[in-house]
């Protein structure tokens, strides 16, 4: 490790991406700082909206510029600041050292080239194989994700490929040049729960074998709770709160998240007559915050929260919430 | 919910069948069949919510479009509120129209762009009744009130409205003519979780209100677990098991059910340790070509020899619990009792 190397393998700070459109602006992500460690699987969860892609995107440069516009924020990565590289660099480092997943594997698939070209394509670009090398590299990927008659299976095309093996297919592509970060845009989302339950274990696997780091976005608390080390709750483009995954569930710190827990429906023990509603919508992102974005739907909200939009403070060990109720002393919190 | 005697069966669906043909070749010859629907049998009780679950494909929609005639039927009956629809004539089928309803997915697809919420909720009022412009607009505003829409918001289009709201506009529109029973086509799927229990406990109110009987197709197993009285679980266009909504979830029996509730993955990340999960190998076979004998034998942790040669009828195996299984068959399993221990581990 260089001097002043950091134990984090991607460290993002105050990134702030703003849309121009024709109707305005759309200020999707607002001054996100988060941090990851080597091997660390870090879960993002929030609703629609609130920012999850656009902040994983940003960060990657994956973004259309326009209409998106980068306003701000650090992100490094392997001593460089990802924000400030040149595009060819980024190239370089996107897809091989930072592998992505997305959520629906038919649109990132291309139907027109075969699994294995798709897979091959990288490994000779990115790591300099020939094509024998790249061809047997690819069959062992295919192995890993747990792909039946992988040699054989190189020759057929996406859509010979079920729903859950090709969210299989696009895994073993994001790991094909070892990548040091996995992002995972809701990678099960369009699939069955047995299906998903099948990735889920995939993915616990890989990352026993591999340890690379994973940032996981879903809005399914439940995928959370199975596989994520620390999770990040977003909200109106804000990290409104992120802890260790136990302490998040068992001693939720922010009124979203504690609301969230108590929205949804539980398959096994206690089963409510009512279901805890939210009331409202989410906010519109038309301009910079200068309130709490969660405002008109915190049953906590008092004065303040209409004057300034709170900070991310410190509620507990490797624990932080972006609100000025204290829980813990049922009061507003002091500074 | 149901608390006078003995409920009256407001839905009867006997052996009802939907194939849709496949057509190949140059001529679009007819060569074979998906079977969405096949051979399914349930009754729901008025008042009741009947909940409809399964994997992608399994024949869910299918099955609710069949029961309201949305599709004509390969074969099997259907009798709603006493009266035979599955084969019904259009006359017959357009002086039943109003008595039941349907509440889509895609609230964006199944509203129509170019109408303002008024246009949409009074649409049915002008197709089925005869009403003044002043009645239809009280009656409008009605509705609009009981699904908790703003009334100012009348001569808005759809595409002004979030997916909650446009989901309320749908539940408007499908109570316009005061139905008796609705199918509810995965009616929160397109919502975030912090809305879908809006629109829950709001299908929810209007049911007690109104009496109304739901049929509610949901892949989300805990939200049924949430609304659902009784649960059909279907695989591959057939009955796996049907009963009371505790009994199944605290006691599934079919190996099917008991797959598809241990891949749920619980908000709780203590229960994800100890979970003893049964993880399913593989894909749902295609429902053109399913597999002989049981249609869950190829998926199946517990299969026997007779369940790739024998298709296992729907039988009630305690009070109220329908399986499909041979498990439970005394006649044509002896091992049943210790394999059907094994699976519940
Ligand atoms: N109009 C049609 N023509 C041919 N096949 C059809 C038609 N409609 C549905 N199918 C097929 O019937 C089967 C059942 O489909 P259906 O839409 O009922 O499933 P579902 O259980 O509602 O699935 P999902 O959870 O994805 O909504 C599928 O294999 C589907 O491809
Ligand atoms: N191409 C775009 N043009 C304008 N606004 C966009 C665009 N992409 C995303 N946004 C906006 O950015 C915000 C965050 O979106 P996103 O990150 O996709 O949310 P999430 O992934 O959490 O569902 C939303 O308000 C969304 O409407
Ligand atoms: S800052 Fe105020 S409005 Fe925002 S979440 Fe906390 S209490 Fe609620
Ligand atoms: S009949 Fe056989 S294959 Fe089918 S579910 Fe029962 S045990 Fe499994
Ligand atoms: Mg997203
Ligand atoms: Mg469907």
């Amino acid at each position: 490790m260089p001097d002043g190397a950091t134990p984090f393998v991607l460290d993002v700070k105050d990134l702030k991406t703003v849309f121009r459109t024709r109707r305005g602006e759309v200020h999707a992500v607002n001054d996100v700082s988060f941090t990851l460690k080597s091997g660390e699987l870090l879960g993002v969860v929030g609703e629609s909206g609130s920012g999850k892609s656009v902040t994983m995107m940003s960060l990657i440069r994956l973004l259309p510029m326009p209409p998106a516009e980068i306003r701000g924020g650090s992100v490094m990565f392997e001593g460089q600041d990802l924000a400030r590289v040149s595009e060819d660099t980024m190239r370089a480092i996107r897809g091989a050292r930072i592998g992505m997943v997305f959520q629906d594997p038919m649109t990132s698939l291309n139907p027109v080239f075969t699994v294995g070209y798709q897979i091959i394509e990288p490994l000779r670009t990115h790591m300099g194989l020939n094509k024998a090398q790249a061809a047997n590299r690819a069959v062992e990927l295919l192995e890993l994700v747990g792909i039946p008659d992988a040699r054989r299976r190189l020759d057929d095309y996406p859509h010979q490929f079920s729903g859950g093996m090709r969210q299989r297919v696009m895994i073993a592509i994001a790991l094909a040049c070892d990548p040091k970060v996995l992002i995972a845009d809701e990678p099960t989302t369009a699939l069955d729960v047995t299906i998903q339950a099948q990735i889920l274990e995939l993915i616990k696997d890989l990352r026993q074998k591999l340890g690379m780091a994973i940032v996981w976005i879903t809005h399914d608390l439940g995928v959370i709770a199975g596989i994520a080390d620390r999770v990040m709750v977003m909200y109106g483009g804000q990290v409104v709160e992120q802890a260790p995954v136990r302490e998040l569930f068992a001693n939720p710190q922010h009124p979203y998240t504690r609301m969230l827990l108590e929205t949804v429906p539980n398959i096994r023990g206690d089963r409510q007559e009512k279901l805890r509603v939210i009331q409202g919508q989410p906010p519109i992102l038309s301009k910079a915050p200068e309130s709490c974005p969660f405002r008109d739907r915190c049953p906590q909200a008092f004065d303040r929260c209409a004057s300034e939009n709170p900070v991310r403070f410190d509620v507990g060990p490797a624990h932080d919430a972006a609100c000025f109720w204290d829980f813990k002393t049922g009061a507003p919190r002091h500074a | 919910m149901r608390d006078t005697g003995t409920p009256k069966k407001l839905v009867e669906v006997k052996n009802l069948k939907m194939h849709f043909p496949i057509r190949s070749g140059l001529l679009r010859r007819v060569t074979g069949a998906v079977k969405a629907v096949d051979d399914v049998s349930f009754d729901i009780f008025e008042g009741e919510t009947l909940g409809l679950v399964g994997e992608s494909g399994c024949g869910k929609s299918t099955c609710g479009r069949a029961v309201l005639r949305l599709y004509e039927p390969t074969s099997g009956s259907i009798i709603i509120d006493g009266e035979e629809i599955a084969h019904a004539p259009f006359d017959k089928l357009r002086r039943l129209r109003p008595k039941m309803q349907m509440v889509f997915q895609d609230p964006q697809a199944s509203l129509n762009p170019r109408m303002t919420v008024a246009g949409i909720i009074g649409e049915p009022l002008m197709e089925h009744g005869k009403m003044s412009a002043k009645d239809r607009l009280d009656r409008i505003y009605e509705l609009m009130d009981a699904v908790g829409l703003n009334r100012d918001f009348a001569n808005r289009y759809p595409h002004e409205f979030s997916g909650g709201q446009r989901q309320r506009i749908g539940i408007a529109r499908a109570l316009a003519l005061n139905p008796k029973f609705i199918v509810c086509d995965e009616p929160i799927a397109a919502l975030d979780v912090s809305i879908q229990a809006q629109v829950v406990n709001l299908l929810e109110e209007l049911q007690d209100r109104l009496g109304l009987t739901y049929l509610f197709i949901s892949h989300d197993l805990s939200m049924v677990r949430h609304i659902a009285d009784r649960v059909v679980v279907m695989y591959l266009g057939k009955v796996a098991e049907i009963g009371p909504r505790d009994g199944l979830y605290d006691d599934p029996l079919h190996p099917y059910t008991k797959a598809l509730l241990s891949a749920v993955p619980e908000p709780d990340p203590v229960a994800h340790d100890s979970a003893n999960r049964t993880i399913l190998q593989g894909d749902v076979p295609s429902p053109a070509n399913p597999p002989k004998g049981c249609n869950f034998s190829t998926r199946c942790p517990v299969a026997m020899d007779i369940c790739r040669r024998l298709d296992p009828e729907v039988a009630e195996v305690k009070p109220g619990r329908f399986v499909a299984c041979h498990l439970y068959n005394e006649t044509t399993s002896q091992t049943a009792g210790n394999a059907a221990q094994t699976v519940g581990a």
